[in-house]
């Protein structure tokens, strides 16, 4: 029942989660979740089985958490039916949080979870259908469309510029 | 975990970096104290610079539990406290302010014996007791492993009092090092004969 002290579990994947974070929710929101993903995990971690995969494990709570962020801002916001789109903040001109942030943001959310979590996490289909519901092969076309879609209007942009 | 894909398709990410350190020291120091404040921060860690070399410090909610010298490995006893106490390990120089501080004193000379909580659940049985022993050894005095066995009711366990001292987890502040052979020589220590050595230089000069 050996397991690492859960500081090398940050070490290790910290970055990703953040990375994660960042592209599902944008550089103001990303910090939250990832304090709130990595105090939950810590909370359950002695509970956690050995044989886990750690980095799955925290994806799945990082959605989560994303979920219930997501909620509590709509509670907040003027209730239009719509997710309020949000204007990038704190954005550094050519870094990620202004074109690539907005890019992403512009994905219908499903589109952008699975892409952030296959290409980023690295988490196959088949995992990240059980997380958002729907099959594999669904999970693969929004991962396609998301791809499709930032090449169209992310590295265009980046192209002209 | 290798991200699948085509490398084309990672290019897109290259503008989100891989490794924020700005970022992740930020939220690391916040986890840090909301774990803390949330009463699961079971293993706080830091390492000070001594002239003894690097030595780390862990301390649990009751008090300091662990001084570990460079030769024993920090990643081994971190994975040993994981093991022994808890996975809740984390990298927290808050909770260790109080005992660095005062290490930093003895190294100075400025101190003599430490004030800090300590937590000995580490050490167990008769090791134990020895421990509870060692502090009645005044600063830059030493005592023989004989007379220990003698102190902790069962003279003739010179060996298990060396035992007791060679895998204290308190180094420096339960003195083991104060404790020599009967013939006058060093015996061993955790951090080495020479550190040793050291540390009852330092206590003869102050």
């Amino acid at each position: 029942m050996r397991r690492p002290p859960f500081e090398a579990v940050v070490a290790r994947y910290g970055p990703t989660v953040l990375r994660v974070c960042r592209a599902v929710l944008g550089p103001t929101a990303a910090d939250d979740a990832w304090s709130e993903t990595f105090l939950s995990a810590m909370r359950a971690y002695p509970d956690l089985r050995p044989d886990s995969n750690v980095e799955a494990w925290l994806v799945t709570i990082a959605h989560r958490k994303a979920i219930d962020q997501r909620r509590a801002e709509s509670r907040r916001a003027i209730p239009t039916g719509d997710l309020p789109e949000r204007p990038s903040r704190d954005g550094v001109p050519g870094g990620w949080e202004t074109d690539l942030w907005a890019a992403l943001e512009a994905l219908p959310l499903k589109q952008r979870q699975t892409v952030a979590y296959h290409y980023l996490a690295g988490l196959p289909y088949a995992e990240i259908a059980e997380l958002l519901g729907g099959s594999p092969d669904a999970a693969r076309r929004a991962a396609a469309d998301g791809i499709a879609a930032l090449r169209r209007t992310y590295l265009k942009g980046a192209a002209a510029s | 975990m290798t991200a699948p894909g085509t490398s084309a398709d990672h290019d897109l990410f290259a503008a989100l970096p891989e490794v924020d350190e700005e970022a992740q020291h930020r939220l690391h120091a916040r986890l840090a104290a909301a774990a803390d404040e949330a009463g699961i921060l079971d293993v706080a860690y830091r390492t000070i610079d001594t002239p003894v070399g690097g030595l780390l410090l862990a301390a649990t909610e009751r008090g300091l539990v662990r001084v570990a010298y460079d030769v024993e490995g920090h990643e081994l006893v971190l994975e040993q406290l994981a093991d022994r106490v808890s996975p809740r390990v984390l990298r927290a120089p808050a909770r260790l302010e109080r005992a660095a501080r005062e290490l930093d004193e003895y190294f100075a000379g400025r101190r003599s014996r430490f004030d800090v909580p300590l937590d000995f659940r580490l050490s167990h049985g008769f090791r134990r007791t020895v421990l509870s022993h060692l502090s009645e050894i005044g600063y830059g005095k030493t005592a023989s492993y004989a007379a220990i066995a003698a102190a902790a009711g069962n003279p003739r366990a010179v060996r298990a009092v060396g035992t007791a001292c060679r895998t204290n987890p308190l180094p420096v502040v339960v003195p083991c090092h104060r404790v020599v052979r009967s013939d006058g020589t060093l015996g061993q220590y955790a951090g080495g004969a020479d550190v040793k050595r050291a540390l009852l230089a330092l206590e003869a000069a102050a």
